[in-house]
This record gives structure tokens, sequence and C-alpha cells, in this order.
């Protein structure tokens, strides 16, 4: 047995590694990031694509019309995925699968729509090659583009002033976060996860002999270049049901790390931008603190409990090691965990139901926080900064003062706008996982017994409501039932707070900016900062106890 | 009046979805069609070894050929012999099947789980002529993958005297090999210690 003291010093040693690679870039991405989104300019191959698709990237939308060109490109999105799904079986690269069948068709083109990339399906046993690469991995790109454009587009409403609700272009910011973000980085990402033992080849899964004469077969497929986007883009989606944690798509800790990293890279350098474009970078160092601070308090709790190993199983076996990767133990198992349920990614290098009671209710938390701590690609940041919306609000409240944040008053209808905004996830979530739970077809998903099956529930319409498409595995949710549900929680749970926080952005860029006073709260300060990490806490636990008393609670204390 | 709304929002939404499949199949060329395939290029021209599965041949040799392979290194094969390492135990569909991977997905009170912990402990010491307080928790627990290609050296050692009789070499000849094939954590501190079954197995072979 490894001493406990080299198992916790191993533990920071790697959490270090990833934290000083996360720095090193933060300033100069941050920039580039801010200058993608604020250039007037476009590159020539920009102009080229404009021109084909017949687009005016110049034009400057209002709110509502913003709006209708990002719903209306996720309707063909949807509609598109559906179609390639069900068609799957008459086209080239199919590896011989048919297509999906309704219900599981609708639940996977929404959840790649939305950035969520729930699977009821396992990679290996459904999907070709074609609808990974044309299917799946586009959405992977363009869902978390839009997360971007959205993000960018409420930045814009508190950076602009006096405006008539103008907020920007939305084709101009799709096409944008793909092509001087998200696939120049991907290439880059692709290359090194190939040289570290990612396979990439277009052949099929074919039979051969192993040393004591069993079957196997060797698997193939374009996985390095579908991981690289898959954990960049906080998509999730894995190309098989192992997902992060099968070797080839993470064959070693090495690789292992520089996932975690594509997965934060982006939410933790938009807050910088957002500095940047809004004029002062301090604002941008508050919003980073908040997350950072949540993110880190979320890590030391869940790699204790994971160190520490509680619960029946655990103790049996020495460690909770159960679901766990030996390259990756269990240090690296809760570093990917937390990060991938604090973002919106939802890929995984370890199964989440088999964590102890601490390490797996912990992982819940961070689903139900609303993945703010960093969050998703964009769905982050302006998730952060609604609830810094309310933060003020509450700020104001207390000292008789109307709010302003970043010189926008926050009135009666901004903060009608901001109240809906909070409320509507967790509604999702929870009549989803009531109904779950006194209805025949969702009681009979369950596999554990006791306060673990409750967790399940929970953790799946968490999962969907949220964009974030992890799983407690254990939940049978390749049913009609779990489907159609699921898929209604992640289209409501995208759609209706991206129309609010664009409607919010539309109302602060058609005020003019009030100038600070003596008696302005500032919102760069660490005491603004304490102010929104305990908002964005409060606001989940009101919500959320009761129901986490009856799963993950109970459970860690039996 | 609300019905011409209706109607000009549906139009308006109509128009800006033409727009959005226009977008959207360039983006499908672009980034479903142009980027992987071009990443499959720089794959097999640069890391021919590593995009194809890591394959190896029965004498331990690297190959790019499913036909020469016995396996790949990166993926656990179900050795049950005694003259073998044996790996962890796997989840994926009957064990070890590549077109089922995953865990149990068991919760950590679950009792199937504990029993089954139980059951593999007692096995695994009984095999190596250990005590049960001896079985490392890799040797009971299902991996994530179920094709955990490696085990912690601590399983590895236990296992090196059935190994060394079954084969008729010194258990310092098979603690050579372990050696060998035991690779230590990333970079001085990621992930963990590791020892890789296959190739261990295939050179155990190889030193026969």
């Amino acid at each position: 047995m490894i001493p406990v003291n080299t198992a916790v010093l191993m533990a920071m040693a790697q959490i270090l590694v990833l934290v000083a690679a996360l720095a090193a870039v933060h300033v100069p991405l941050g920039a580039y990031l801010a200058r993608t989104y604020s250039s007037p300019n476009h590159l020539r191959v920009e102009r080229l694509w404009y021109r084909a698709v017949r687009v005016d990237p110049d034009a400057e939308q209002r709110w509502t019309t913003y709006l209708m060109s990002l719903l209306g490109f996720s309707l063909v999105s949807v509609l598109f995925l559906y179609g390639l799904e069900r068609l799957q079986g008459y086209l080239p690269w199919n590896l011989g699968f048919t297509g999906f069948d309704p219900a599981g068709a609708w639940n996977s083109a929404v959840s790649f729509t939305t950035n969520t990339n729930w699977q009821w399906y396992s990679g290996e046993a459904a999907a070709g090659h074609l609808l990974q690469m044309a299917g799946f991995a586009v959405q992977n790109f363009v869902s978390a583009s839009v997360g971007m454009a959205v993000a960018i587009a409420l930045v814009r409403g508190f950076a602009r002033s006096g405006t008539d609700a103008r907020i920007g272009n939305f084709w101009s910011d799709l096409t944008r976060g793909v092509v001087r973000v998200l696939l120049p980085l991907s290439v880059v990402a692709a290359i090194v996860l190939m040289a570290a033992g990612a396979i990439q080849n277009l052949d099929p899964h074919t039979a051969i002999s192993t040393v004591e004469g069993a079957t196997q077969h060797v698997l193939g497929g374009p996985i390095a270049s579908q991981e690289a986007i898959k954990d960049l883009g906080t998509n999730g989606g894995g190309f098989f049901n192992a997902n992060s944690s099968h070797p080839f798509e993470n064959p070693t800790p090495f690789t292992n790390i520089v996932e975690i990293f594509l997965l934060l890279v982006i939410p933790f350098t938009l807050p910088r931008a957002f500095g940047i474009l809004v004029g002062d970078k301090r604002q941008g160092w508050a919003i980073l603190g908040v997350m950072a601070g949540l993110w880190a308090a979320s890590l030391a709790l869940t790699t204790w409990a994971e160190l520490a190993g509680p619960g029946a199983a655990p103790q049996a076996a020495g460690a909770a090691m159960e679901g766990k990767e030996s390259r990756f133990g269990l240090a690296a198992s809760a570093l990917f965990a937390v990060s991938t349920t604090a973002t919106s990614t939802g890929s995984v290098n370890s199964m989440h139901d088999s964590f102890t009671a601490p390490g797996g209710g912990m992982l819940l938390f961070n689903i139900l926080l609303g993945e703010v701590a960093p969050g998703g690609v964009g769905a982050g940041l302006y998730g952060m900064l609604m609830l810094a919306v309310v933060a003020v609000f509450v700020a104001g409240l207390m000292v008789g003062r109307t709010p302003e944040y970043l010189g926008k008053k926050i009135g009666r209808p901004e903060m009608t706008i901001v109240a809906l905004y909070v409320l509507t996830v967790p509604a999702l979530v929870l009549v989803g996982t009531a109904v779950a739970v006194v209805v025949e077809p969702g009681l009979s998903g369950i596999q554990d017994p006791g306060p673990h099956g409750l967790s399940e529930v929970l953790y799946a319409f968490a999962s969907a409501a949220n964009n974030n498409g992890s799983a407690f595995a254990g939940l049978a949710t390749g049913t009609p039932f779990y489907e159609v549900a699921q898929g209604l929680a992640m289209l409501a749970g995208r759609f209706v707070p991206i129309a609010l926080v664009l409607a919010l952005a539309g109302r602060l860029a058609s005020q003019t900016t009030v100038p600070a006073t003596s008696g302005t709260l500032p919102t760069h300060r660490p005491l603004f900062a304490g102010l929104l990490a305990a908002v964005t806490i409060v606001v989940v636990g009101l919500t959320f106890i009761p129901i986490l008393s009856l799963g993950p609670v109970v459970e860690s204390l039996s | 009046m609300a019905r011409t709304t209706v109607a000009s929002d549906l139009a308006t939404l109509t128009r800006h979805s033409m727009a959005g499949l226009r977008m959207l199949l360039a983006f499908t060329l672009v980034t479903g069609l142009a980027y992987p395939l071009a990443m499959t290029a720089v794959g097999q021209v640069a890391f021919p070894w590593q995009a194809n599965g890591s394959l190896v041949q029965s004498d331990g040799a690297h190959t790019t050929s499913r036909s020469d392979a016995v396996g790949s290194a990166l993926i656990a094969q179900g050795f049950t012999g005694e003259e073998y390492f044996h790996p962890r135990p796997s989840a994926a569909g009957d064990g070890y099947d590549t077109l089922a991977s995953g865990g149990s997905n068991l919760g950590p009170l679950n009792p199937d789980l504990v029993a089954s912990i139980e059951e593999r402990k007692a096995a695994v010491a009984e095999e190596n002529g250990v005590a049960p307080a001896d079985v490392p928790a890799d040797a009971v627990t299902a991996s994530s993958s179920g094709l955990d290609p490696h085990i912690s050296p601590a399983y590895a050692a236990i296992q090196v005297t059935r190994v060394a009789q079954a084969r008729g070499l010194s258990d310092a000849d098979v603690e050579r090999l372990v050696a060998e094939h035991t690779a230590g954590r990333d970079l001085g501190v990621l992930g963990e210690p590791r020892v890789n079954v296959l190739e261990l197995n295939l050179a155990l072979d190889v030193a026969d």
C-alpha cells in the first residue's frame, strides 16, 4: 500500500501541473478570445465562407433577431442529426449498424445539439464512423461555438451603451468561434493525443485471436480528432461507451491531464476576455476567482473522499478502485470527475456511479450548481454573470439602492428575466425526477437499491437539464420514457436560459451606462467575489437540499 | 392580429433556418469531413503504430497489421493460465469485450458489489498463495473501461511466484521482467505506477 502522504502529495503535484498550464495560457488566450469577438475584420477564408453560405456577417442584430438565427440554426441541427441517425443503415461507413429508433434518435439529436452529449447508446455497438464524424463531431464544434456566442452577446450587452438592443451578429460569432478558436486548437490537441497513443483511422472493428486463443475485436475509428473537440468544447460524448476511460480515447496519465486541460481551458479563460471587453480586467479576475475557488473546494472534497474510500465496497476492497483505471488511480480520476461536472462536459475517465457516497454527491452538487465553476464553454460565463446580477441585487436590497452592475441599472424587468433564468433549470430537474420516481417506466430503470437509486435518477435529470451528459450509469436510460423525458429536459434546459440571457443582453445594450459613484458597489473586490460565491451556493442549496438529503446525504450517513 | 404575428414569426424562423442549413452543411464539410480525414492522414503518416491501435505480435514486436497482431498494448485480455499474469476483473460484456466497454456502475454500498469483492479476494489469495489481506484493491475491483491494460505493481508482485513456478523460472527472473514492463508516473507526478499485462506476458513467452 502507498502511504497516504505520498498519495496526497502526488495528487497535489498533479493539480499543480494542471493549474500551471492553465495559468500559462490565461492572459494570451484571453486576449485572443477578446480580439476574436471584437475585431471588425474578417479573415479571407471567412469572407469566402460568408459568401458561400450567403449571410451578411456585418449586420448588427437586435437580440430577437440574434435569437431567431440561433434557434433556426439549432432547429436544422436537430433535424439534420435526427435524419443522419435514422438513415444510418443506408449511409457509407456505417460499420453495418442500422438506424436509431425514433425515441433514441430524438434523444441523441437533442443531446448533441444542446452541448449535453448524454448517450443512451454505446458508440462501439451503435454508431458508425460517418455518424460520429459528420453528425456528432460537427455538433461538438458548433454547439460549443453557440455557447460562446451567447456569452459574448451578454458581455456586449454590458459593454455597449444606448444601442437599440443590438448585440452582434450570430453568424459571425458562430463562424469565428469555430474557425479562429475551436478548430485550430483541436488540430493541435488531436496531434498531441495521437502521438501519445489515441487511435485515428477509418478501419472497421475486426476480430483477432488473442494470446490464449480467445476472440477479441480490434476497434477502429477517428478517435483523436473527436476526442480533442469533445473535451475542448465541453461536450463529453465518447466515441466508445467507456468514454475517456477507454484506453483508445485516453491512453496515458499524460493524455489524461491534456484532456482535463482541454475541458477547462476555454471556460477558465473567458472571464479574461470578459474583463477586456467591458474595459476593466479586474471584473474578469473577480469572476475567475469565484469560479476557481468553487472548483478548488469541490476538488479538495472529492479527492479527499476518494482517497479515504468510505463505504462498504471500498472498505472491502481496500480502496475505491471500482470503476477506476489503474493508470489514473484515485487522484487523477477525482480530478477529471470534478472538472467534467464543474464544466458542462460530462465525459468520464471513471464511473461516477461507483464513486464513494460523498465523492459522488459532490459531483452531483457540481452539476446542480448550474455548472458555473467554471462551467461549459460560454455557458459557464453567462451563467456566472446571471448570478452576479442576483448578487448585486441582493447587495442592493441590503443598502436600499437600485442595484447596478458594470454601469447598468438592474431594475424590475432585468430582475424578472434573471429570476426566470435561475428557476428554469431547477424546475426541470426536480419535476423530471419527481415524475420518474412515481411512474413505472421511470422506476424500472433504477439499478441500485435504497438512496443510491434516487441519486441515480436525480443525477440523470440534473445532467440532462444542465446539459452535462455524464451519468450515474447504473440507471438504464435506453428506454422510450427516459429518452423522451430527458430529451425534453435537455432542450428546455438549453434554449430557455439562452433566450433569457439574450433578452437581458438586449435590454442592457439599450441602456445608457451610468457612471460609478461613491455609493456604487465595487464588483471587482474580494467582498463581492465572496458574496457571489455565497449566492451561487445558497441559491442551489435552498433549491436542492431536500432531495439531496434523501439521496447522497442519507447514503453518506449509512 | 395575433395570427399575423405568429405567421410572420414562423416566416422569420424559416428564413433564419434556411441560412442555418447552409451554414450547417458548410460546417459538416469542414469539421465533419475535412478535419477528421486530415487528422487521419497525419496520424497514419506520423504515428502509424499509435493511430492503428498500438498492436503487438506474439513476439512482442509492434505491428500495424491486424492479421499479424495478437492484441493491443492498450487493451486488456482475459488471461487465465497460471503461467500468465492476470489482469483486473472486467465488467465489459462477459469480460474484456471491446464491443461492450464499461464498468459495473455498482454503487459504493451495493451488497452485490461487496459480495463479489469478497469472492474475488478469496480467489486471488488462494490462487497466488497469499493472505487475503495482501490482495491489493485493483485485483478485486472492475475497472472503468473493462479493458484496463494495466495492474498495480502490488498486484503484479503477488503473482510473481505462481508464474515463476508454472514456467520453471526463478522469482528473480520474473521480477526482472516485471520491472522492465513497469511504468512510473508520467512526468513523475501524473497518474499511478503500473504494469502492462499483455506486454509482460509476451515477454515471458519470449524468455521461455
